[in-house]
């Protein structure tokens, strides 16, 4: 036992001494101690040093308004700065040090900095401003960057997990003191789902700081209540949003010295509740007098609660200062608790006394009116400030209650103060305003409820606000805090009023005072109070300033919860990724897709190496390139044909079925959206691709023509890009390799360029869609497969191209063949481009009578000779590279905006040219060919002259497109493994996350058959389709629109269908924990009620789209488009790690 | 940090869900209305502070069209309807 510890009572727990470290010594506390409270048991009162003057400082409160006992907690990764060691849960090994001194806590050479403490007064930042500004950045801002701040960051990565969570429920009670414990059982009693979240350890607030016998006990009023009420300990609502969604941040492993490794850091939970209860208490306020900052002087309350709850005695002889029952309350519980008090001094608003701390490093005592009182301990209470700050932060401004001598929260719908937070005082008034508050707040959702407690009548009248205090003589001259943690002054706010920035709002930026990490909690109403007696107005007439979330400090992690690393963003995979990666492919990140960028074979080093071998091998013989992640979309219905005449700008009615035609899709303003390909299927049927980035764009776009510009078409969009593995076989060889395995006929005659054909490969063994299309100019296909056979698909064609005959090729080589033949991306297609620009201007097809773009097509200045044009560009040194994002200038000018003449769009080295060749957009560059110009590259600091030519650098009459070829070889034998591959091959299997009782178990649902079927127009909610009659699962994909799993023979009457076998992926998950884990990613009602048995959604689960399927009380069917799967598979082993599972491969 | 939209089709849902695109109320004019007309579809906006009709898409659920009343300053959600759905029952209404 330690002078300060008392050998009895109090909520520790003795038998359980806990060890930690402060500054590298070593201290013992007990479990239930806060770091604070096992510091001032062991005797050490300074636990931090301030902001600005390296003021040494103790803890002024208990709790989490705390200013001054900022503590860095943790090593490496785990070094977390400005942790509050009023709140910080002592635990076994604990390191902690303190902060902002130099080189120790006790002999602090920084405290110099007090010396200068004139230069830092009110408004420092704008003053020094002024000064030379050599002297701001070579003496001034060093010295302050030195001197000023709190703790510093860690910079090693962050080891922990952060989870996030969903909620709904009926209630939600923010505070678990007596006003939240009798409404949250109230609120429970009647039936309503509630959740009762409290900052601390273990519910009871401030009921945890009276002797025992004083008051209830709130682990006995909890144990009763129902399963329908949640207690979320550790839980601070930091924010209140709109459609009353709550922000709260749970600390679960986080500042314990030895996390348990399977549990988050933190958990960030949104909890969107239809009643809210405003039940956070109050702060109790400091007295603004001179000397107010030194260590020993402390809140009554705080100390009241490390007395009660941590049986720490605040000194030897403690003296108090008390406006209202506080400081009474604290001397009787020292006097039970055999403390000796030196004086309850009781401070009257109207007839203040001069009063001031004394002492110098440590409170001496106390002077009234001259008087010395002597103490090693000072108590304070300035009345109590209710914590409305939730309740402010949707634009609601507090107002000034007389009667009450407080700031208080106006009425606001959804979120209503109750017991202390609306200014009420006493334990039982409290619980009986809590219970009553939650009957009112349930009759407002419909529901009759009993109050648990009866109303009861305060313990005292609301004190009146103090007024700052003064002193004579030299106690007078110490200085008077406000802002605590932000070094801010009484002297400092008189200055800043002085000046002209006495508006609180003007203040608090001229001075800093409420801008600290506590966001003003022990500060602002006292600077309110402060700033309108310096003013000459009334208490109250001086506003608090804005409040706005969070109220507190939350951290990045908890924020960035499971999306960070490897699960920052979705991932999509190819059907052909391991096949590419096998082979060494090096990936590139486009959108959430992974694309092989490059093959590098034995012995290259440099991508470029590697792309240029890739595209003289299509040039050459043939090349495979996997272009899954082009976008894709079936579009079906008795007005696919009409309505993509209306979303092209060319014409798309006339083509004809089996025939594919490029296409391009306007913006209504007559700038290119996207381009790609349409492919006619059927009179009703078509398949279109856009480019890998727009796919998502273009879809919303073409959902809005069809459901908002022109609703009466029968039309349908389905994307299936999942469905299909889709390779481009290029390069002069490539009819004769495809010819082998497809059972087509691709001869010339039977197959031209841009036909279009559904077959099979091996016989019938693999349904396939062949393309006749050509992105690299060479003779071309692209093979469609069910996304499952791309692997087998793939091997098929190396083994029927023979070694060496088919190049596998990636992203770059790409680009270099493109550029070569002028083609164009999205780095042409800028948003600034129309197809004119583009050289595509007759694709326009003016006499369609409508489409996307027709009419902004014509405004006059599209037609402008000045616009920037495509055109190619070579450097006249053959050399000379040109990079893109160069900018074109006429030969001799210099770099300004009036001499742009445009930019580089892309650039490469082409290895069919043997020299740069670059496309861009120059002013009026399409007729500009041969012209000379400088591409000057600013970043790089070059100037390369070139010469500008047709952007069509290789074969400009497509006679490679049809030259002639082998046709095809002999057929390919079925290869002895040609099998499809299971869309979770790889997936990672077995135990995972937290040891005992799996809470989770994943398994995968065997592949087959699935079928989009539509309901015909306005017969959308119809039975049966509707209904799960169906002889297979049947889940929602929309309104009139359902994914039908296994397999449909038929097709219901007035029902249309479209295949997309294999674009879904079924993961099973079972146990009790598996509704907490989809809660961690969807914000959609989970329970019973709203998501009954067999009911399904479309939802995203941590931005992973997806569907789910309730097929019992907790078992669920997640169903996943194919390329998104794994990436699933994987986060959600990830976030269920902390309730242990087990995942059963395919 | 949070919101809620109520979609028709799918329940209430987080604004994550959701994309918005803007402005309802222009309506696209006739394909050889006046430059005037065209001018004003393409760039003129009204940006009410108070209640305001938007095209938001559900693109995380259904991914339907949506037509979202709200106020711009409070974020009160007033109504939100199917487009399609709602400009097909009109056109019945119309016929009947
Ligand atoms: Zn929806």
């Amino acid at each position: 036992m330690t002078a300060f510890r008392l050998p009895s009572g109090g909520r520790i727990d003795r038998a359980r001494p806990l060890r930690f470290t402060f500054d590298g010594r070593g201290f013992e506390g007990f479990e239930g101690d806060t770091l604070a409270s096992a510091l001032l048991a062991a005797g050490v009162g300074v636990q931090g040093r301030s902001f600005k003057y390296h003021r040494p400082r103790g803890p002024l409160t208990a709790g989490s308004a705390e200013p001054n006992a900022l503590v860095t907690v943790g090593t490496g990764g785990r070094r977390e700065p400005n942790v509050r060691a009023t709140t910080l849960m002592l635990s076994e090994g604990l390191v902690a040090e303190s902060q902002n001194r130099f080189p120790s806590l006790r002999l602090d050479l920084g405290a110099a900095a007090g010396l200068f403490a004139p230069l830092l007064g009110a408004g420092f930042y704008y003053k020094t401003f002024m000064w030379p500004a050599p002297f701001w950045e070579k003496v001034y801002e060093p010295l302050i960057r030195r001197a000023a701040g709190l703790g510093r960051a860690g910079t090693a990565p962050d080891p922990d997990a952060y989870a996030k969570r969903w909620a709904h429920c009926d209630l939600l009670v923010i505070g678990a003191g007596p006003a939240g414990l009798a409404a949250a059982l109230t609120a429970a009693a009647a039936g309503a789902q509630v959740i009762l979240a409290d900052e601390g350890e273990t519910p009871g607030g401030g009921l945890l700081d009276l002797r025992p016998g004083d008051g209830p006990d709130p682990a006995g009023m909890l144990a009763a209540a129902g399963p329908n009420l949640t207690v979320l300990p550790r839980a601070t609502v930091f924010g209140w949003y709109d459609d009353n969604v709550f922000g709260v941040l749970e600390t679960v492993g986080k500042r314990r010295a030895a996390p348990d490794p399977h549990q988050p850091a933190e958990r960030l939970w949104r909890i969107a509740a239809r009643e809210a209860l405003l039940c956070a208490g109050a702060d109790e306020r400091p007295l603004m007098m001179p000397g107010n900052d030194l260590p020993g002087v402390a809140l009554a309350g705080a100390m009241r609660r490390h007395l009660n709850r941590h049986a720490v005695a605040p000194g030897a002889r403690v003296a108090v200062a008390t406006n209202g029952p506080s400081g009474h309350a604290l001397a009787r519980d020292l006097e039970a608790a055999g403390v000796e008090v030196a004086e309850v001094v009781t401070l009257d608003p109207a007839a203040p006394p001069g009063l001031a701390a004394l002492g110098r490093g440590r409170v001496r005592g106390m002077r009234v009116d001259g008087r010395r009182i002597e103490a090693d301990a000072l108590a304070m209470s300035g009345g109590w400030s209710p914590l409305i700050q939730l309740a402010c932060q949707r634009g609601a401004r507090p107002f000034w209650s007389a009667e009450r001598g407080a700031f208080l929260a106006p009425e606001t719908p959804g979120l209503t103060p109750a017991g202390a937070a609306r200014g009420l005082s006493g334990v039982d008034a409290c619980l009986g305003d809590g219970a009553a508050a939650a009957v009112a707040a349930l009759s407002r959702l419909g529901l009759r409820a009993e109050p648990a407690f009866p109303p009861a009548p305060e313990d005292c009248a609301p004190p009146a606000p103090l007024l700052p205090f003064r002193a004579s003589g030299k106690a007078g001259r110490a200085k008077t805090f406000v802002d605590f943690q932000n070094d801010v002054t009484l002297a400092d706010l008189a200055r800043a009023e002085a000046e002209g920035y006495g508006d609180p709002e003007l203040a608090k930026r001229y001075t800093t005072a409420g801008m600290a990490t506590d966001q003003g909690r022990c500060s602002g109403v006292n600077a309110a109070l402060a700033l309108a007696h310096l003013r000459g107005l009334a208490p109250g007439e001086a506003a608090l300033t804005t409040m706005r979330p969070p109220f507190a400090p939350v951290s990045l992690g908890a924020l960035a919860g499971p999306h960070r690393g490897a699960h920052f963003q979705p991932v999509r995979r190819t059907p052909l990724h391991a096949w590419a990666e096998a082979r060494g492919a090096v990936f590139v990140e486009t959108g959430q897709w992974l694309r092989p960028a490059w093959f590098p074979a034995q012995g290259e080093t440099h991508w470029r190496e590697s792309a240029t071998r890739e595209a003289r091998a299509v040039r050459a013989s043939a090349g495979l390139c996997d272009v899954s992640t082009l976008g894709k979309i079936e579009v079906t219905g008795a007005d696919a044909a009409a309505f993509l005449d209306r979303v092209y700008c060319n014409g798309i009615a006339s083509i004809r079925v089996g025939r594919a035609r490029y296409a391009l899709m306007l913006r209504e303003d007559g700038m290119v959206l996207d381009d790609g390909t349409v492919a006619r299927l059927a009179p009703d049927r078509f398949f279109v691709t856009t480019t890998t980035a727009m796919a998502g764009p273009a879809l919303a776009h073409m959902e809005f023509c069809a459901q908002v510009l022109w609703p009466g078409l029968d039309v349908r969009m389905t994307s299936v890009t999942d469905q299909w593995a889709q390779m481009a076989v290029a390069g002069p060889r490539a009819r004769e390799i495809l010819g082998r395995i497809v059972d087509a006929d691709v001869s010339d005659a039977a197959f031209p360029y841009m036909a279009v054909a559904e077959t099979t490969l091996f016989g019938g063994r693999v349904p396939a869609r062949l393309y006749r299309l050509s992105y690299s100019g060479e003779r071309a296909y692209e093979l469609g497969v069910p996304a499952a056979w791309g692997p087998a698909t793939a091997d098929a064609l190396m083994e029927a191209a023979g070694p060496g005959g088919l190049t596998p090729y990636g992203a770059e080589a790409l680009a270099m063949l493109r550029i070569e033949k002028g083609h164009v991306t999205h780095a042409e297609i800028n948003g600034t481009v129309t197809a004119a620009d583009l050289g595509l201007g007759r694709m326009a097809r003016r006499e369609k009578p409508d489409f996307i773009g027709r009419a902004g097509l014509a405004r006059p200045g599209l037609a402008a000779a000045d616009r920037l044009t495509l055109c190619g560009l070579v450097p006249l040194d053959a050399g000379a590279e040109i990079r893109a994002g160069a900018h074109v200038l006429n030969p001799g000018e210099a770099p300004s905006l009036a001499a742009d003449q445009g930019h580089v769009t892309s650039a490469t080295v082409s290895p069919a040219l043997g020299h740069a060749a670059a496309l861009a957009l120059v002013k009026g560059g399409a007729g500009r060919i041969g012209e000379e110009v400088v591409a000057w590259d600013g970043l790089a600091g070059t100037s390369t002259p070139a010469r500008i030519v047709s952007p069509v650098f290789l074969d400009p009459e497509g006679a490679r497109l049809r030259a002639p070829a082998a046709e095809a070889g002999p057929p390919l034998p079925p290869p002895a493994a040609l099998a499809p591959t299971p869309a979770l091959a790889g997936a990672g299997t077995g135990r995972f996350g937290a040891p005992g009782a799996a809470g989770l178990r994943l398994t995968v649902e065997p592949e087959g058959a699935v079928v989009q079927v539509f309901a015909a127009p306005g017969r959308e909610g119809e039975a049966p389709l509707a209904a799960s009659a169906l002889p297979c699962p049947v889940r929602f994909a929309g309104p009139g629109r359902w994914l039908v799993f296994g397999g449909l023979a038929e097709t219901p009457a007035g029902a249309a269908r479209v295949d997309m076998s294999g674009a879904w992926v079924r993961i099973g998950l079972e146990g009790p924990a598996a509704a907490a884990l989809l809660a961690a990613g969807t914000g959609a009602r989970l329970d019973a009620e709203a998501f009954p048995e067999g009911a399904s959604i479309l939802t995203r689960w941590n931005r992973h789209a997806l569907s789910l399927a309730r097929l019992g009380e907790t078992r669920w069917e997640i169903a996943v488009s194919r390329s998104r799967a794994l990436d699933l598979w994987e986060a959600l082993r990830a976030a269920g790690a902390e309730f242990g599972g087990e995942a059963v491969g395919p | 940090m949070a919101s809620l939209i109520a979609c028709p089709h799918c329940g209430p849902r987080p604004r994550e869900e959701f994309s918005v695109r803007g402005d309802a109320a222009p309506l696209r004019p006739a394909p050889d209305a006046a430059p005037e007309a065209w001018l004003a579809y393409l760039h003129a906006r009204e940006n009410p502070r108070g209640p305001h009709r938007e095209h938001w898409r559900h693109e995380g659920g259904c991914g339907r069209w949506l037509v979202v009343a709200r106020d711009t300053a409070t974020h009160e959600v007033f109504s939100v309807t199917d487009v399609q759905a709602a400009a097909r029952s009109a056109a019945r209404e119309g016929r009947e």
